[in-house]
């Protein structure tokens, strides 16, 4: 237990370091949103003064800091001048969008990489390990930006898919199961994009620590005991290779949180990502500071996952 | 034996392609900001060697394209008026690394014939000439980024593995912080704190200075650990016992056991820092017209009518895939030479 709140508290700390980062760097920018708003003539500069005063924008540095923390912890996330609300409702919904498209992506990857992975090792240096290995340095090659605009383009000039957004027009009226098809049709390209540049790398990870597990003394007497191969490999090397793949784990989700953010631009998901780069157009940058808050809380909870699972998997974690 | 040979053949073919993108103004049959206005939009020509008529030709060629009657931006191939292909022909002037001035190009069309293998935009500007010219910003902004982070990395990791004790602690936390946030948000983030509207020359310093600065924590981590294990190696312990200077000791005897790290990591980050350039240059946080970058070219697919009407905008992406192979093929390589000389 003490192993789970040590990783809690250093979440925290990491939450709190990167605030105070992200915060510091975007007040020492030059302009702010109401920059704009001084160069229309029809807004006199007394009015942008009181808006200033208004938001606190006359206030030195850690006040500022202190009081966007407070309305953090109120729930607020601070405000947004663009919208003119408060961030949290805003961010709320973009978020979910992001995670679902996330979330999909990272389980389907996953549960492609890992069989792949363990076939290729079990065939190592044979025709079907050469031919994957092949195909990962392949797709390694390709970076996220190419196939979300191959995918789009293809999406585009076929019209066998959807080209943006995460439901069509008039989605409320559908029945249930036309729903499901229709967010699924909409979900499909942004997560094959994310799997195929994801996967790759996973399929090498898994590969490398299976090759490891397999060339094991262990692993060679359970197979001289006669143990079937497909229970050799799947209930003794992989839960034998799991430790470093459960951190990898942890790693994928930023990785993936990358991708993703540069995906929803491309395929106009309505995600974190459009929503940041608005925000830094505008200078909205209490939303750009949440975006990337917010973003590193989907990891630090990813890597807390992968903690969790360490812990119900490593049996020496749990004696310490 | 095998691996040495594999080595060359890597750098050979990465050498050579980087040259084409050096020598743009060879390669490229047209100057960056050159305009035909009346063909806007233009799809790649196909290069022929049989003619619509069923007859073979020696040279290859290409037919021009023309306006289609009555159609806004169509167009047709004119069969009649084939244009042979000629190689090492003399074009405008232009200048190499703003050293030389020539006029040779590789190649061209008789007679004043246009040729666009990749089409053009929508200014009318050959997209193939612009993809070789663009190449030269996004690969120098992926070396001159890696420099900064190498640097960067040396020196933190460098003084955190020499000097240990609190520094360590310190930036080692550093490290940690930056490597916790995911890599694209981070740089958005701190381009957003950088003035938007820029020209092109400031907008290529601030890209490269931010994506450099970004990526100082993975090399700061390794070459911390190498400085750790080479500052305890017995002929440096020696070297300090006979009253070596620090500085003597960093130079002499820590600094080039770094250097297959250093490689490594190098070949590692360029090919992230070109697709970092290419990234922000895509989402208009970069470098921006007329200067063309793999990025900004890209960026036009952004507009729903470009992606629709004229598939060959995408072009420019493909040309990043060969270069990202030769880094990917590079540093595997190299990862396995270091490991061979470090275990």
């Amino acid at each position: 237990m003490r192993y789970l709140a040590q990783r809690l508290v250093r979440c925290l700390i990491l939450l709190l370091g990167v605030s105070l980062l992200t915060f510091f760097f975007l007040e020492l920018a030059p302009g702010n949103y109401f920059d704009e708003m001084r160069l229309n003539p029809q807004i006199s500069s007394g009015t942008v003064a009181a808006l200033r005063a208004q938001y606190g924008l006359e206030r030195s540095l850690p006040v500022r800091y202190f009081r966007w923390l407070k309305s953090v912890l109120q729930g607020d996330f601070g405000y947004s001048f663009a919208y003119n609300s408060p961030a949290a409702p805003l961010l709320w919904v973009r978020a979910k969008n992001t995670l679902l498209l996330t979330v999909t992506a990272m389980l389907l990857a996953w549960l492609l990489a890992v069989p792949l992975g363990v076939w290729s090792s079990a065939h190592k240096g044979r025709a079907l390990d050469r031919i994957t290995s092949g195909a990962t340095t392949g797709l390694l090659a390709v970076p996220d930006l190419l196939f979300a605009l191959g995918f789009l383009l293809l999406a585009v000039r076929t019209g066998w898919f959807p080209t943006g957004g995460i439901v069509s027009v008039g989605f409320e009226t559908l029945p249930f199961w036309e729903k499901v098809k229709d967010a699924a049709a909409h979900l499909t390209l942004p997560v094959v994009v994310l799997v195929l540049g994801t996967l790759p790398v996973l399929v090498r990870h898994v590969r490398a620590a299976m090759i490891e597990v397999l060339d094991s003394a262990f692993l060679r007497a359970s197979r001289g005991h006669g143990i079937p191969r497909q229970r050799l490999l799947f209930r003794y090397a992989l839960p034998a290779a799991a430790n470093p793949l459960i951190s990898l784990f942890g790693f994928s989700v930023a990785t993936l949180l990358s991708a993703a953010l540069l995906v929803e631009v491309v395929m106009s998901w309505p995600g974190l990502g459009p929503f940041l780069v608005e925000a830094i157009l505008a200078r909205d940058i209490y939303l750009v500071i949440d975006a990337v808050l917010l973003s590193t809380l989907f990891l630090v909870l990813g890597n807390f996952f992968a903690d969790l699972l360490l812990y119900w998997a490593d049996q020496r974690i749990r004696a310490e | 034996m095998r691996q040495r040979t594999k080595l060359v053949l890597v750098v050979a073919v990465l050498l050579s392609i980087h040259a084409v993108v050096l020598l743009a103004g060879f390669f490229a049959p047209y100057d960056v900001e050159a305009q035909h206005r009346d063909l806007p939009f233009a799809p790649p020509m196909r290069v022929r060697f049989v003619d619509s008529n069923g007859n073979p030709h020696l040279r290859p060629f290409v037919y021009p394209w023309s306006a289609r009657e009555g159609g806004f931006g169509e167009y047709a191939e004119d069969r009649n008026h084939p244009a042979e292909l000629r190689f090492l022909v003399q074009g405008k002037p232009y200048t190499i690394v703003g050293l030389f001035t020539l006029r040779v190009r590789l190649f061209g069309a008789e007679n004043g014939a246009r040729v666009f293998l990749m089409g053009t935009d929508g200014f009318g500007r050959d997209l193939f000439s612009r993809v070789i010219y663009g190449g030269q910003i996004s690969l120098l902004a992926g070396l001159l980024a890696t420099a900064i982070s190498l640097l960067l990395g040396l020196v933190l990791g460098g003084i955190a593995g020499y000097y240990g004790s609190w520094v360590d602690d310190v930036l080692m936390r550093g490290t940690e912080l930056f490597l916790a946030l995911p890599w694209l948000y981070l740089l958005l983030a701190i381009r957003a704190f950088l003035p938007l509207q820029v020209n092109p020359s400031q907008a290529f310093l601030l890209l490269i200075v931010v994506i450099g600065a970004i990526g100082w924590a993975r090399p700061a981590r390794l070459l911390r650990g190498v400085v750790l294990s080479a500052r305890e190696r017995d002929f440096v312990r020696a070297a300090r016992g006979f009253g070596a200077s620090d500085f003597y000791l960093l130079r002499r005897h820590v600094l080039p056991q770094t250097f297959g790290v250093l490689l490594t990591q190098a070949a590692i980050l360029v090919p992230q820092y070109i697709l970092a350039e290419v990234t922000l240059s895509f989402l208009g946080l970069g470098v921006g017209e007329p200067v063309p970058s793999w990025g900004s070219m890209l960026g036009s697919l952004q507009q729903y009518h470009v992606l629709s009407s004229y598939w060959w905008m995408f072009l420019p992406g493909l040309a990043l895939v060969p270069y990202l192979l030769g880094y990917s093929a590079l540093a595997a390589i190299l990862h396995e030479r270091v490991k061979d000389v470090f275990l």
